[in-house]
């Protein structure tokens, strides 16, 4: 790794100080993405703005019915927290289902959805990579693309976003705070990520200096039900090629609040809202529930090797939200 | 934002203002297995390279390192972590315990720590090159994961029955430790006997 200097921030005042928003400077949290980038060459910032022992690491429940999740609450915190437990299964599964215990227990939830692609041609500097070096090409349009997206690419970057955790925030609608030098400010997670169009290198709306500092979980109505399904190339400590996330809501029969997310298959997790409009309002049978998969992924345009990622997210998304709705739940 | 103006309640660690501006190494001091350690480092250098070469601890190996293998697991603070995707600088305060820090009790009956006691008995390694993070990694389980959901988990178990973990669950628990002669049934076992 290259020389580099060092500050911890006591303050969300000095962090921003010390970062200042300059592209040299990053916030280090649990460092599990950061340094493998770091000692890759992927990532050479000139200074790391520790940010582990700012007061943000509670998860705290709130009288609103909704959670308020620490930026640098860890992600095996969060996983088994009562309350995610009992209101957000989809988060605790997605969260889970991801990485080893050990990672688990370094990784917090700003680091976890701020993770750059696993795209390999991103980790090869030896190869073109918009993401990494814009305007130099994207090496995984032509090449192997397996593991890249279905919906949302563009001809700069295939990527796929590798958060578990973005995927089950993107079925709950949960709020991103971000404090920087303009003020405090919150965004809809589902608003958080970018397409790649022809700016891959940014992978979010966060403009230079922000910080992460809460994640929002709203309020769920009682009786809504969330899972989490993957599906990866071994049974653990490995990332997703396809996953869905939903949150169901259904009052004798009538679907009254349904969100569906899709990860792996796109540069952000991609809410399935026309399977959302599909079945909203309506007392769904194993058959309107696998047209309304039908209706999103349609949709998907696969790259030369991963059109079986849209075969995969048909049989997740069918199995899953037949359980939460028909109430056929299989294992 | 109350927290904008608020400070840690910590007390320990780096202050910002110890890191002297545009240095590229601290003098920084480490707790190690109870011991304190004052060492000059680079900023870059990882807790996995400060403790191998620095301290003298090789008991954690440096394998993959890109946090995947689990060979250079310690315990922070009691969590089991891959030192070698931690930065040292960053370590300031808290506790750290390496395979060396599980040493049996002097005069004691057992020569053996506990932790390693199951490994032994079932011969669990081969080449034993995984054995320290093995050792340790069923350490920095056992106090969280009984009872504790896993991808693994049946969720449709009654609630708050105290369950032990299947075999299922110590193997998910374990799977941050990859053993490279594929000694699995062994290892696996000695952490059965370690956590369930």
């Amino acid at each position: 790794m290259k020389p580099l200097s060092y500050v911890c921030a006591r303050t969300v005042a000095e962090a921003a100080a010390f970062h200042g928003g300059r592209p040299e400077a990053r916030y280090l949290g649990g460092g599990t993405n950061l340094i493998d980038l770091m000692r890759m060459g992927v990532e050479r910032p000139d200074i790391l703005v520790d940010i582990t022992r700012l007061p943000f690491d509670r998860i705290e429940e709130r009288t609103d019915g909704s959670v308020r999740v620490g930026a640098t609450a860890r992600n095996s915190d969060l996983a088994t927290h009562p309350a995610v437990l009992d209101r957000y299964p989809v988060l605790s599964q997605a969260l889970l289902s991801g990485a080893s215990g050990q990672l688990r227990n370094m990784a917090t939830t700003a680091g976890n959805l701020l993770q750059r692609t696993r795209c390999g041609y991103f980790r090869d500097l030896s190869r073109p990579c918009n993401k990494r070096v814009p305007g130099s090409g994207c090496a995984a349009l032509d090449g192997v693309n397996r593991d890249h997206a279905v919906f949302g690419h563009s001809p700069h970057c295939v990527a796929t976003h590798p958060s578990d955790l973005a995927v089950a925030l993107t079925s709950l609608d949960a709020l991103v705070e971000l404090v920087g030098p303009a003020g405090v400010r919150t965004v809809p997670v589902t608003e958080f990520y970018r397409l790649p169009q022809d700016r891959p290198e940014q992978d979010t709306v966060m403009r230079p200096g922000e910080l992460i500092t809460n994640v929002l979980l709203p309020p769920v109505p009682t009786g809504a039900d969330s899972r989490y399904r993957k599906a990866r190339d071994r049974a653990s400590d490995t990332y997703m090629l396809a996953s869905v996330a939903a949150m169901v809501h259904v009052e004798h029969g009538v679907v009254k609040h349904i969100a569906v997310a899709l990860g792996g298959l796109a540069h952000r997790p991609w809410r399935a809202r026309r399977t959302e409009a599909a079945l909203l309002g309506t007392k769904p049978t194993t058959e309107t529930v696998e047209q309304a998969v039908e209706e999103e992924l349609t949709t998907a345009v696969p790259l030369r090797h991963n059109a079986y990622k849209v075969e995969l997210a048909r049989a997740m998304a069918r199995e899953v939200l037949g359980s939460l709705t028909v109430g056929h739940r299989k294992p | 934002m109350e927290a904008l103006h608020g400070r840690s309640d910590g007390g320990q660690g780096p202050g910002a203002q110890a890191a002297r501006p545009g240095a590229t190494d601290s003098r920084v001091t480490l707790r190690v297995n109870d011991a304190t350690h004052t060492v000059e480092l680079e900023h870059c250098a990882t807790l996995q390279e400060v403790l191998r070469d620095s301290l003298g601890l090789t008991g954690s190996k440096k394998r993959c390192d890109d946090g995947r293998c689990g060979a250079c697991t310690v315990l922070l603070d009691g969590r089991r972590v891959v030192s070698c995707l931690l930065l040292a600088v960053a370590q300031e305060g808290r506790e750290v315990v390496t395979v060396e820090g599980l040493a049996g009790t002097p005069g004691a009956h057992d020569s053996l720590h506990p932790l390693r006691r199951p490994s032994a008995d079932r011969d669990a390694y081969q080449c034993g090159y995984c054995a320290p993070d093995q050792n340790g990694s069923p350490g920095g389980t056992q106090n969280g994961a009984a009872g504790q959901p896993m991808v693994v988990t049946d969720m449709e178990l009654p609630e708050n029955v105290p369950v032990l973990l299947t075999p299922a669950e110590v193997l998910e628990q374990l799977s941050g430790n990859l053993c490279r002669c594929g000694a699995y049934p062994s290892t696996a076992g000695a952490g059965q006997d370690v956590i369930a």
